[in-house]
């Protein structure tokens, strides 16, 4: 350190107050995220500020009253129907991300505990169906559970039921199935790099203390591969509370979000103040749960030591 | 090297029993019919270099791996499909394997929560392993704000908590510094005599075995090529790779003359004929036999003194370590210059290079042993 210091002596001398800017090492850092920094800036922060704006404002068909004006939120947040929706959109999206974690944390565990030299080839394989568009996955579960889908005239065909289920098409459940499906690859991702990281030496460790297989990987390999659990429940969680593609296409009258009656009010109702409070409204109250299932989680771990 | 004490324990009863054991993956044994007798009490050390079977016989014991042929005891009671958790062995891990997202006292108490103690007596012996290992008062210091030194007592007392048969380390000085290291040395035996457990190194150092260890068992290439007290194994080894692997060693080859019952005797160049108590496992190899001689075990002789062993030299080299000098010195008639280990009290680090000196020897330290 000394010699490093005494090295750099003469150097700073010679050039005296001019420090490089770009040798810098924030700078270096600066200069990396600038560009996302300013996609970020002018394609998400300027518009929430506008629709933040707008939920304040009063629109008379055609213009806009810029008074301010709490009108907005009394309906979204009183409204019947909009709390409704705001609630059922959470319970999908609750339900959602419990369901894909607890179905994506086996598949992750398999690889990378019991993926040996093919985890590459396994994770390959589960990006497959991203290789086609969102909306032909979406179409084709309605083709699975629609009334003369392929899961009604199967289970006809086994003679287990003897006319179509319809509670399966156009309602929460199909629109909850759809959703798990599609999002477990985001799942599956965040659970295996956890798990990848968990030292195997500290399994082995429990078991020489007399661990089980069972005990072991609730005392060691769970608690340790939480934070991708926690991740893989927030990348699920947050964008599914919005989700519009999937409850329009199989979600029916019963299967409708908030996500559609905000489309509905900035199109067809014309009502840009509206739908941009419901939007505002959404955003708090997903960043609300997502902070209280990151508290449950961290709280539950430190309990089950 | 303090002389350990025989163990006022009476008899000797082997704790583990390790019988024709092999281990192959494919092809490759990394472990070749391994025959091994642990006993009670004992502080027990395998010794090699890295590939040579220790670490995989190790964790044989331990039940992370299994023999393909051959039975492994612990206790008289024989192991086989009896998996890790259910064995009465704890390791300490090369790596220390500290749980991250527990606490001191909880990675001690980690393997006592499923004994479902009372909650008195498991925080009694929590602090007693604690104690054991000087670390009263950290058991509420996070795992990751602890030192190497300190993360090795926690392994340590973690596994000694649960009061095993066998305690099984698996090369657990080599992540400290030097001094640290020396110290912990101390520290080990000192501990396992006060708790009387079996303990079974795992090592490549030879100074740490043979500074712990009540016997030895040296490795290579999967084979067991010696087990015997460090004494033995140092003053005595049975072939030219555990002399090389235990410290420096002068070889010196000879003719050999006569061979009867435990003695032989040989015509060397440089030392003349040699009378040597013959190995026990010794096996005549044509007419030539190979004898060794430690560096320290060759003397400088000053002005006028004399011995009636002695070989007259040239220096070629010297080498000054504080302590002790090394000198490398040339012998009329002998293949490889013998290296000396002086200590300094006399002024051996002053010997000019080149200068002729005498070099006294003990003919009882010339010992004969296999190639």
């Amino acid at each position: 350190m000394t010699a490093a210091a005494e090295g750099s002596a003469p150097l700073a001398a010679s050039r005296p107050g001019r420090k490089p800017l770009l040798q810098s090492e924030s700078a270096q850092g600066l200069a990396l995220i600038t560009p996302t920094f300013l996609y970020a800036l002018v394609l998400l922060v300027l518009p929430i500020l506008v629709v933040i704006a707008h939920s304040f404002w009063t629109q008379h068909y055609l213009t806009i009253d810029r008074t301010f004006t709490l009108e907005n939120y009394r309906i979204a947040l009183t409204e019947p129907i909009y709390r409704d929706l705001l609630w059922r959109s959470l319970y999908i999206s609750l339900v959602t991300s419990v369901a894909t974690v607890v179905l994506a944390y086996p598949n992750a565990y398999y690889i990378s505990f019991h993926g040996g030299h093919r985890k590459g080839l396994w994770l390959f394989l589960i990006t497959i169906p991203f290789w086609t568009s969102y909306l032909l996955r979406v179409m084709s579960w309605k083709v699975i559970l629609g009334y003369n889908g392929v899961l009604n005239s199967g289970l006809m065909g086994l003679g287990i039921i003897d006319e179509p289920i319809t509670a399966l098409l156009y309602n929460s459940n199909s629109v909850i199935i759809t959703l798990v499906h599609a999002w477990a690859a985001f799942a599956i991702l965040p659970i295996f790099v956890s798990l990848e990281k968990v030292d195997r030496t500290l399994i082995e460790a429990a078991k020489d203390l007399g661990d089980g297989p069972l005990r072991s990987f609730l005392r060691v390999t769970l608690p340790l591969s939480a934070p991708g659990v926690i991740s893989a429940l927030l990348i699920v969680m947050i964008p599914t509370v919005g989700d519009y593609v999937t409850p329009k296409l199989v979600g029916g009258k019963d299967g409708v979000m908030i996500a559609n009656a905000i489309q509905a009010q900035f199109g067809k109702a014309s009502n840009w103040p509206l739908g941009a409070a419901l939007s505002v409204t959404t955003m708090i109250v997903v960043t609300a749960m997502a902070g209280a299932a990151v508290l449950i989680i961290r709280r539950a771990a430190r309990l089950a030591r | 090297m303090p002389e350990h004490s025989v163990r006022p324990m009476g008899e000797i009863r082997p704790m583990i029993e390790i019988r024709n054991v092999t281990r192959s993956y494919g092809a490759f044994k990394a472990l070749d019919e391994a025959n091994l007798s642990i006993n009670e009490g004992e502080f027990f050390s395998l010794l090699g270099p890295s590939g040579c079977g220790k670490t995989t016989l190790l964790r044989m014991i331990a039940g992370f791996d299994n023999p393909t042929t051959g039975s492994i005891a612990v206790d008289d009671q024989p192991m086989a499909g009896i998996p890790a958790n259910r064995r009465p062995t704890n390791m300490v891990f090369q790596s220390y394997a500290i749980f991250p997202h527990l606490n001191v006292e909880q990675n001690v108490g980690y393997g006592l929560k499923r004994l479902k103690l009372e909650a008195g007596e498991e925080r009694r012996r929590v602090e007693e392993a604690l104690a054991q290992v000087s670390l009263t008062g950290l058991g509420k210091r996070g795992a990751t704000e602890l030192s190497g030194g300190q993360r090795q007592r926690v392994a340590l007392a973690r596994a000694l908590v649960m009061r095993p048969k066998v305690l099984l380390l698996d090369e657990p000085l080599s992540a400290l510094d030097k001094k640290l290291r020396e110290q912990m040395q101390v520290e080990l035996r000192r501990l396992q005599q006060a708790v009387g457990i079996t303990f079974v190194l795992v090592t490549h150092d030879q100074y740490e075995a043979l500074a712990m260890s009540d016997r030895i068992a040296v490795m290579f290439g999967g084979r067991i090529a010696q087990v015997a007290s460090p004494k033995e194994i140092y003053q005595r080894p049975v072939n030219r790779q555990v002399a090389d692997f235990l410290g420096g060693m002068n070889f010196v080859r000879g003719e050999i003359i006569e061979e009867n019952g435990a003695s032989l005797t040989l015509d060397t160049l440089g030392f003349g004929r040699v009378s040597t108590e013959k190995p026990t496992a010794f096996v005549r190899n044509g007419g030539a036999a190979t004898l060794g001689i430690r560096p320290e075990r060759l003397r400088v002789l000053w002005d006028d003194e004399t011995s009636q062993f002695q070989v007259t030299g040239t220096v070629v080299e010297r080498h000054y370590f504080g302590e002790i000098t090394h000198l490398v010195v040339e012998i009329p008639g002998l293949e490889k210059p013998l290296s000396v280990t002086e200590t300094n009290d006399f002024g051996a680090d002053d010997i000019p290079v080149g200068s002729a000196v005498r070099l006294a020897y003990d003919p009882e330290a010339l010992v004969a042993m296999a190639d």
